[in-house]
């Protein structure tokens, strides 16, 4: 089932001349756009083109300082929020705790207090539950793994990734790749900033190219037939 | 979701966390034996004189020795941003406050009471007042330094020199009630005088700014 | 607008060289202290501004935790320093004027070691408000502002208890003692005059913060515009 995105359902992200200061620099500049759900979108751009910033806002880590958006469909951002997966630059995980115990801790965040939830979230991604190994022991393609079944564990409606390919090798990151088009096949939608645009051809629907705190472009993307099922090892 | 449920998952996990490191007990620790000993030196003082000053060295060890803890709560949840986490979690932001303000209590709690018998040895204290309400006014005075120390440290990370900040916030605040703890231990210690009236006047303090800490935790946690 | 401000500064210009008359030369000399005493016609004034700019402060913290404005803020930020200003007048002459009269510098008695926990908080705030960065600092310094104002009464109340315990040294003569019909007449026309100065330190320092929002905000919607970063 290869999930055709619906043009006509309500958009998930509306924004709405969204800008961002830091002080006198303009991070954002002015963002209107509107997202359809069922989408991976994979935002391009280079460094301080605004991609994180745009990111970190849409998940409500911080206000814009012009301009509003829309979420799900509501402007109270804190009422959709466990619909909402946000996997940031860095890991968002602790370094003295296991695999299990670090999702356990965020389940329960979440209302849920449920082993097997977390015991799917690490096999989505190809890890082994009963690791008993401290994250401050993982190599740093595991700690990114982990780091998208954290996003991804409450099966979320909208998925925000910031840059989740980086110090992965490019093994790993086909199999997250493969991941993330599972899940926008299951009618989920998936932002991806990354720098690799080529891991996500393929797997991607649209490419949003940003540049100086403004979506420059957005190009429709080719998508393969089937995503390939990749076998994950578990380790 | 409710903040009693998250709060113990929260103070679990710190709870784990830091008996796994036991960083901010080990620094703790040491700090505060190491203002022992150098008091110690500087004031050499006789057993009579010792239950005049004590009141005022145990609290300014503790006071010093608090905001060593005070400052890793929330260094661990800087590391790795994991505080992001919490922040697009539907969890409420109260829960978090509260974990860290018990997790804190209880680890100056156990400072105070490895370090009690150190303070009887070097000072040769012995209590002319009942020693019931000695507990009491650490319990309150512990409370009072801890909720506002763990508020003041989640304010003082979004500032820079962070770790400086800290104590040139929460001491200017904190006066009436190291008054209140010290003046009540010297008046236990020597017998010479009740401390109903700091006993009461730690509780409303304690009470009072409880309340505008969770007021104003929330928007404190999300000024970014 | 302007010109009803500078007619305000003319007028409290006015009135601070008329109660300084007063104090200087109309008001009698006091019989014990002599005229170290005239140090009250400033003293307490200063007191009493400090205090009405905290309370400002206090008003603009919470008006901005609610509405989240920078009016709000700007009104902040001016009032607690020139509170700062006025209360470190108070400290300042009140040593000046104790040292004669009790025969030393400093007691810790409630008014005046409240007046300096009071002088802590609000210059911690200050440094709070230097330290914090970018958008983050009305919000930090909004809270710290309801933390000291609460803390004010909690201050007094402490050390009152604790000046009952402790014997403190005798103050002959306080300011209450029986002040003639004249020297009262000073005292009022320089508090009103130290009023009038507090506000208008007030607005020039709350002027010259909405300057500086000014000039941020035509920064950011020149980089809004052009290309500049």
């Amino acid at each position: 089932m290869t999930g055709t995105s619906d043009l006509s359902s309500p958009p998930v992200i509306v924004l709405d001349n969204l800008v961002k200061f830091f002080g006198r620099f303009a991070a954002i500049r002015g963002i209107s756009a509107s997202f359809a759900p069922g989408r991976l979108y994979v935002v391009l751009g280079d460094n301080g083109a605004g991609k994180s910033t745009l990111l970190r806002m849409v998940a409500g880590l911080m206000e814009p300082s012009q301009g509003n958006f829309t979420l799900l469909g509501t402007r109270d951002h804190r009422e959709v929020a466990h619909r909402v997966g946000y996997m940031g630059h860095a890991p968002l995980l602790y370094d003295e705790l296991s695999g299990m115990e670090n999702l356990r801790y965020f389940a329960g965040l979440y209302g849920l207090d449920d082993d097997a939830v977390c015991r799917k979230a690490m096999q989505m991604v190809g890890l082994d539950p009963e690791l008993s190994r401290r994250i401050g022991q993982y190599s740093q393609g595991m700690r990114q793994r982990l780091s998208l079944a954290r996003a991804m564990f409450h099966d979320p409606d909208l998925i925000l990734l910031d840059e989740p390919f980086s110090n992965v090798d490019v093994h790993s990151a086909r199999e997250m790749a493969a991941v993330l088009g599972r899940v926008r096949d299951k009618g989920k939608t998936v932002f991806v900033v990354t720098h690799q645009a080529a891991l996500m051809e393929g797997v991607a629907d649209e490419f949003v190219h940003m540049a100086a705190g403004q979506i420059v472009a957005r190009e429709e993307a080719v998508r393969n037939a089937a995503i390939p099922n990749a076998e994950w090892t578990p380790r | 979701m409710t903040t009693i449920g998250v709060t113990r998952t929260t103070l679990l996990k710190d709870l784990r966390m830091e008996w796994r490191s036991k960083d901010a007990i080990n620094s703790m620790l040491f700090f505060a034996l190491l203002v022992v000993v150098i008091f110690s030196f500087a004031f050499n003082p006789t057993a009579e004189e010792s239950r005049r000053i004590a009141g005022g060295l145990i609290w300014v060890a503790f006071l010093f020795a608090a905001v060593v803890a005070l400052n890793q709560t929330w260094a661990r949840e800087l590391r790795n941003q994991v505080l992001d986490a919490y922040r697009v979690s539907p969890a409420p932001p109260n829960a978090l406050f509260l974990a860290k303000a018990i997790g804190n209590f209880f680890f100056v709690v156990v400072l105070e009471a490895l370090m009690a018998p150190l303070f009887v040895v070097f000072y040769d204290l012995r209590s002319v007042g009942p020693v019931w309400q000695l507990i009491v006014v650490a319990l309150l005075g512990t409370w009072a330094l801890v909720v506002n120390g763990t508020f003041f440290a989640a304010l003082s990370i979004r500032t820079r020199s962070r770790e400086i900040m800290l104590p040139l916030i929460l001491f200017p605040i904190s006066i009436p009630a190291l008054l209140a703890m010290v003046d009540a231990t010297t008046s236990i210690l020597t017998g010479e005088a009740s401390p109903d009236f700091w006993i009461k006047m730690l509780a409303v303090y304690d009470v009072v700014f409880t309340a505008v800490c969770l007021l104003l935790f929330e928007s404190v946690l999300n000024a970014e | 607008m302007k010109n009803l401000f500078i007619a305000f500064v003319v007028f409290t210009l006015a009135l601070l060289a008329f109660s300084t008359y007063q104090a200087l030369f109309v008001a009698p000399t006091e019989q014990t202290m002599g005229e170290v005493q005239r140090i009250f016609y400033y003293h307490v004034p200063s007191a009493w501004t400090a205090g009405v700019c905290f309370f400002v402060n206090f008003l603009a913290s919470v008006a901005y935790l609610w509405k989240r404005n920078l009016a709000s803020d700007g009104v902040a930020a001016a009032s607690a320093e020139v509170g700062v200003t006025f209360c470190t007048i108070v400290l300042i002459t009140g040593p000046i004027w104790a040292r004669p009269v009790w025969g030393i510098w400093w007691t810790w008695d409630a008014r005046l070691t409240t007046t300096l926990v009071l002088w802590l908080i609000y210059v911690s705030y200050l440094v709070l408000r230097r330290f914090s960065a970018g958008g983050q600092t009305q919000v930090l310094a909004a809270a710290l502002a309801i933390f000291g104002f609460v803390d004010v009464p909690i201050v007094y109340m402490s050390i009152r208890w604790f000046r009952t315990q402790h014997p403190s040294p005798v103050m002959g003569g306080g300011e209450n003692s029986g002040l003639d019909p004249a020297m009262l007449h000073a005292f009022f026309w320089n508090l009103a005059a130290f009023t009038c100065v507090g506000i208008v330190l007030m607005v020039v320092r709350y002027r010259l913060q909405m300057l500086e929002e000014k000039v941020e905000a035509t920064h950011a919607a020149a980089a809004l515009q052009g290309g500049s970063r």
